[in-house]
């Protein structure tokens, strides 16, 4: 059976390509377990009591006092880094999709906004973003966490700050397309009310470029958190996320212990480059130049 | 006979916006050359109760624009168009009334690709409490039916219909409003050849079920022919001439007209025939900068110096016809 | 007769896509003499400009070329490597488009494209070139056309830049050139003057052409020789008049009677019933069966073209040869 809802069709294709298909998986396996991490790990990495300073910097493999084996070593608290890793993907993925999704809520509601009034207010908000989007937003977010200081707040205030400009610009450009097709204008000659034209129609329509910048987004913010809490800027120490573990470690790379940076490190390139592949996907399939 | 759509003077400007430097170019003084487009100038045109109106012109000319008008999709820049003498539209509130709706000429561009065509036909009834909710699934296969699609066409998305399918579904969603008046922006244009005569039958069909009054845009002077009680004939954004097709299509007056019917290549049967053209001298001028008097003179064989000067007024030329033109073409 | 210019012999052009091979051009064959127009009319995706880029060895993966032949004035042109296609492109054959905007480079003078379009095979110097080019210009009913080559493409209408790329479709002279609906988007006075001009340029230097279209009209006042395609393959062809005078094939003859020439005003056409068959789920035997009003058992079966004089048909049940009302 051809699967006839649009959303079916999608999916039908996806599943084509193997390499989006595998990368979708280790997305969707690394947020579940991110998920379940305090069920499946041996240890809470944040629990102070937990964690035994004879233990510290072991290498992989090595079997605690506390008797299970830290299959990827522990850090500089004597932390397991595997339950560490976990904790970490927790939290990065929580900062990224929060900060993702209110960067999305805000930047799309000002960029459709924009676009179905037109005129002036449409220049304003439009000139505001253009202005934004010229700065980088690693450089944004390093002054906004700098001034608003450390904690989850704060930093997911940062990425939201650096990151809704982006998709202001594309819903708008998506928004002012659609506006022009016959199929607005027929709504508008009926007439539905404005409402309904801009959810039911419009927006709709405008969602796929919206889907691939929200996980390339997303991907972004997970990477953006990761600098700034490289860079000390971000969580505080005592719920360290991946880039803070990788920070932590990067003292020791030179005196062998490479575990201790590396793995965390591992962790975050695999869940950027998956979600990315998963965009990429997301996007040529959207893409109508593409398309057969 | 009385009008049910009277267009009285409309005109209709698009204005591109300056661009920044541009902007600054003004600000700092420069002349800035208005790039404004005469879309539709000066338009007076009644439709009758239950007539076919054909209106036809060059690519450009403003049909399109004129037809939106009516159908309450542009606001005129000037004058207005009126149903039963009220306007179309207010500025307000955009468009205030149902009764005239519009069927496009693009099926593929017309219709929401993500909503299932049930939906579509359902949602502006819904919304001007032309049914309930409860009952719309029945409503949707009633418009169906009347276009010639089985009801469980209801269920599918437009992707999964053929180009004349989805014309008729666009012809649905129009007729579900129960509208009086049909405005059609060239709806066969973009079928295939096979599927346009079926179209064409369609719309006879509900003109004769439903005593639907219709303005039939199109550029393809033979279907206008067909379908049409009379016809208007546009240039750059006048019409320049009206009246009952047959009259029209056997003895034009405006100069235009005949050039524009002189130059529709026929079916040529007979081997030894020699075909020729006669092309219309000239290019369409820009509707930045339509020419002064009679917009055709710089391409009319019968141009004299007043057309340069004087914009012909439509005149009144016998048998319900007028036309615009200071030397109206005699019977051939 | 003479020898034909282009030759082609069941070209097929499949394209791969994810629901299977896709059949565009199944079998075609035909012959274009020198100075010939030979219209090419069929339903939206029969295949008319898949023959036309096969022709030209335009077909880009997925789709290829899946057997056949094209000669050009007896040279094979399948299999030919991409030079040396290249080499025949614009030279000895060339195509003009439906859309001008799909050849002229926006950004590029009118002029300077020309130049380039001749220097892609010959070397020339600037002003031969500029000499050329306006020539061409001229030839295509463009006044004042020496001072038209500083123009950028935008600063011309619809209709003069389908010119212009006739024009450029010009320049070294082919042997053939393809046209694929190049009036159809354009309005019927200036589709008046390319025809006259097109004509003109066939009768004065011999050019032959292919001439793709779907209005029966515009090809049966400029074509000589018609062929009719329905679903990737040829079902009828001849002489332009006399196909349209006395069609053999039903849905010829059913394209005929639905033209609204053929209906008192305000009567019902006559209408081919169902709709276009997607290529994937073409029925066995003649591809037209399941709208055709002759349709017997027999028609399960694929019917071959059959060629008797200057005429061909593909169906088991040809109309009668009989004036048309
Ligand atoms: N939204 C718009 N903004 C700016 N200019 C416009 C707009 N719509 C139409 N125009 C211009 O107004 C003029 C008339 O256009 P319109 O679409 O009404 O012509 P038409 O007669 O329908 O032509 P066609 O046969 O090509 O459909 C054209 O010059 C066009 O470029
Ligand atoms: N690049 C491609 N990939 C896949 N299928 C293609 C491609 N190009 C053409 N086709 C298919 O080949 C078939 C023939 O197409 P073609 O463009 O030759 O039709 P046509 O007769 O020129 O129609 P039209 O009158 O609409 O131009 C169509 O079914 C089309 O979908
Ligand atoms: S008014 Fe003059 S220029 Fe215009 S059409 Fe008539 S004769 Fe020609
Ligand atoms: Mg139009
Ligand atoms: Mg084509």
């Amino acid at each position: 059976m051809e699967p006839t809802s649009p959303f079916g069709r999608f999916w039908q294709e996806f599943r084509q390509n193997r390499i989006a298909l595998g990368a979708l998986i280790v997305v969707a396996l690394i947020v579940l377990i991110a998920v379940l991490s305090p069920w499946i790990t041996p240890q809470n990495p944040y629990d102070l009591s937990n964690l035994v300073l004879t233990d510290a910097r072991r290498p992989p493999g090595f079997i605690g006092s506390k008797g299970f084996t830290h299959w990827l070593g522990t850090d500089a608290q004597g932390r397991d880094l595997f339950s560490a890793i976990l904790y970490g993907l927790r939290i990065s993925i929580q900062v990224g999709l929060v900060a993702g999704a209110l960067a999305f809520a805000i930047g799309v509601t000002l960029g459709t906004f924009a676009a179905y009034l037109g005129g002036r207010i449409e220049a304003l908000i439009m000139r505001v973003i253009d202005l934004q989007l010229s700065f980088p937003a690693i450089l944004l977010a390093l002054v906004l966490a700098a001034v608003l200081g450390q904690g989850k707040g704060p930093l997911i205030a940062a990425l939201v700050t650096a990151q809704y400009a982006y998709f202001a610009r594309t819903a708008h450009g998506a928004a002012s397309a659609e506006r022009s097709k016959e199929y607005v204008e027929a709504a508008l000659s009926t007439p539905l009310p404005p409402r309904r034209v801009v959810f039911r129609h419009i927006l709709p329509n405008c969602l796929p470029p919206l889907i691939v910048v929200a996980t390339v987004q997303i991907a972004n913010s997970i990477a953006l958190e990761a600098t700034l809490s490289f860079l000390g800027l971000g969580l505080p120490v005592s719920e360290p996320s991946l880039g803070m573990l990788i920070a932590n470690g990067f003292q020791y790379m030179l005196s062998g212990r490479y575990w201790i940076s590396i793995y965390p490190g591992v962790a975050l390139i695999v869940l950027i480059v998956a979600i990315n592949l998963v965009g990429d996907q997301i996007r040529d399939q959207l893409n109508p130049r593409l398309r057969r | 006979m009385t009008s049910l759509i009277r267009v009285e003077n409309v005109s209709k400007r698009f204005t591109p916006r300056l661009t920044l430097g541009e902007k600054i170019a003004a600000a700092l003084g420069q002349p800035i050359e208005t790039r404004t487009v005469h879309a539709v100038d000066g338009v007076d045109l009644d439709i009758r109760k239950g007539e076919v109106l054909g209106l036809v012109g060059e690519s450009g000319c403003g049909k399109s624009t004129l037809g939106r008008v009516i159908a309450g999709i542009h606001h005129p820049s000037e004058g207005s168009a009126l149903l039963d003498g009220t306007p179309v539209m207010s500025t307000r509130h955009g468009k205030t009334t149902t009764r005239v709706q519009m069927v496009f000429q693009d099926p593929f561009a017309s219709l929401d690709p993500r909503i299932r065509v049930g939906e579509t036909i359902a949602e502006g009834p819904i919304a001007h409490d032309l049914v309930e909710r409860r009952e719309a699934a029945v409503y949707v296969t009633r418009w169906l039916e009347a276009v010639g699609l089985p009801a469980d066409a209801a269920g599918r998305f437009p992707h999964q219909f053929s180009g004349g399918q989805r014309q008729r579904v666009a012809i649905a969603r129009a007729l579900a409003m129960q509208p009086d008046v049909l405005v059609c922006d060239e709806p066969v244009a973009s079928l295939d050849v096979s599927i346009q005569a079926q179209i064409v039958n369609l719309f006879l069909k509900l003109r004769r079920d439903l005593g639907l009054t219709m303005l039939f845009i199109s550029h393809d002077l033979s279907v206008v022919r067909h379908i049409s009680d009379r016809v208007a004939i546009m240039y750059l954004g006048r019409i320049v001439e009206t009246g009952p097709t047959e009259g029209i299509y056997r003895a034009p007056r405006h100069p235009y007209t005949r050039a524009l019917l002189d130059s529709v290549p026929r079916l040529v049967t007979d081997s030894a025939e020699l075909v020729t053209f006669k092309p219309i001298a000239g290019e369409l001028p820009s509707p930045l900068a339509p020419p002064p008097g009679c917009h055709f003179h710089l391409r009319c064989a019968k141009a004299q110096p007043r057309c340069r000067l004087d914009i012909p007024a439509r005149t009144p030329c016998g048998a319900g016809r007028d036309v615009a033109c200071h030397f109206p073409l005699e019977d051939r | 007769m003479t020898a034909p210019l282009l030759q082609v012999e069941n070209l097929a052009t499949h394209f791969m896509t994810r629901s299977g091979p896709l059949k565009a051009v199944d079998g075609v064959s035909f012959s274009v003499q020198p100075g010939e127009i030979v219209g090419l009319v069929g339903e939206s995706g029969s295949g008319k400009s898949v023959t036309g880029f096969s022709i030209l060895g335009l077909i880009d993966p997925p789709g290829r070329i899946a057997g056949g032949s094209v000669k050009l004035a007896g040279e094979e042109l399948v299999g030919l490597p991409p030079s040396a296609l290249r080499a025949i492109r614009g030279r000895r054959i060339s195509m003009v488009f439906q859309d001008p905007s799909a050849t002229l480079n926006p950004v590029l003078t009118i002029g300077h494209q020309m130049r380039l379009a001749i220097e892609a095979h010959e070397t020339v110097g600037e002003k031969a070139a500029r000499d050329r080019a306006a020539e061409a210009l001229l030839r295509v009913g463009i006044p004042d056309a020496a001072r038209r080559l500083d123009a950028h493409p935008h600063q011309f209408s619809g209709g003069m830049r389908q010119r212009v790329a006739i024009a450029i479709a010009l320049l070294n002279r082919p042997a053939l050139i393809i046209c694929d609906e190049p009036t159809t988007a354009l309005d019927v006075s200036i589709q008046a003057q390319i025809l006259t001009e097109m004509k003109a340029l066939a009768r004065d230097l011999g050019t032959a052409m292919i001439w793709i279209s779907h209005d029966l009209a515009t090809v049966s006042s400029i074509a000589s020789r018609l062929l009719v395609m329905y679903a990737g393959r040829i079902i009828e062809e001849g002489p332009v008049a006399d196909v349209l005078r006395a069609p053999h094939h039903p849905y010829t003859a059913g394209l005929l009677a639905s033209l609204p020439a053929n209906a008192e005003p305000g009567q019902d056409l006559v209408q081919i019933p169902g709709s276009t068959p997607s290529l994937f789920a073409l029925p066995p035997g003649c591809a037209f069966s399941p709208r055709c009003p002759h349709a017997r058992p027999q028609c399960g079966t694929m019917p071959d073209l059959v060629r008797e004089g200057a005429r061909g048909v593909r169906c088991h049940f040809p109309l009668e040869i009989r004036g048309r009302a």
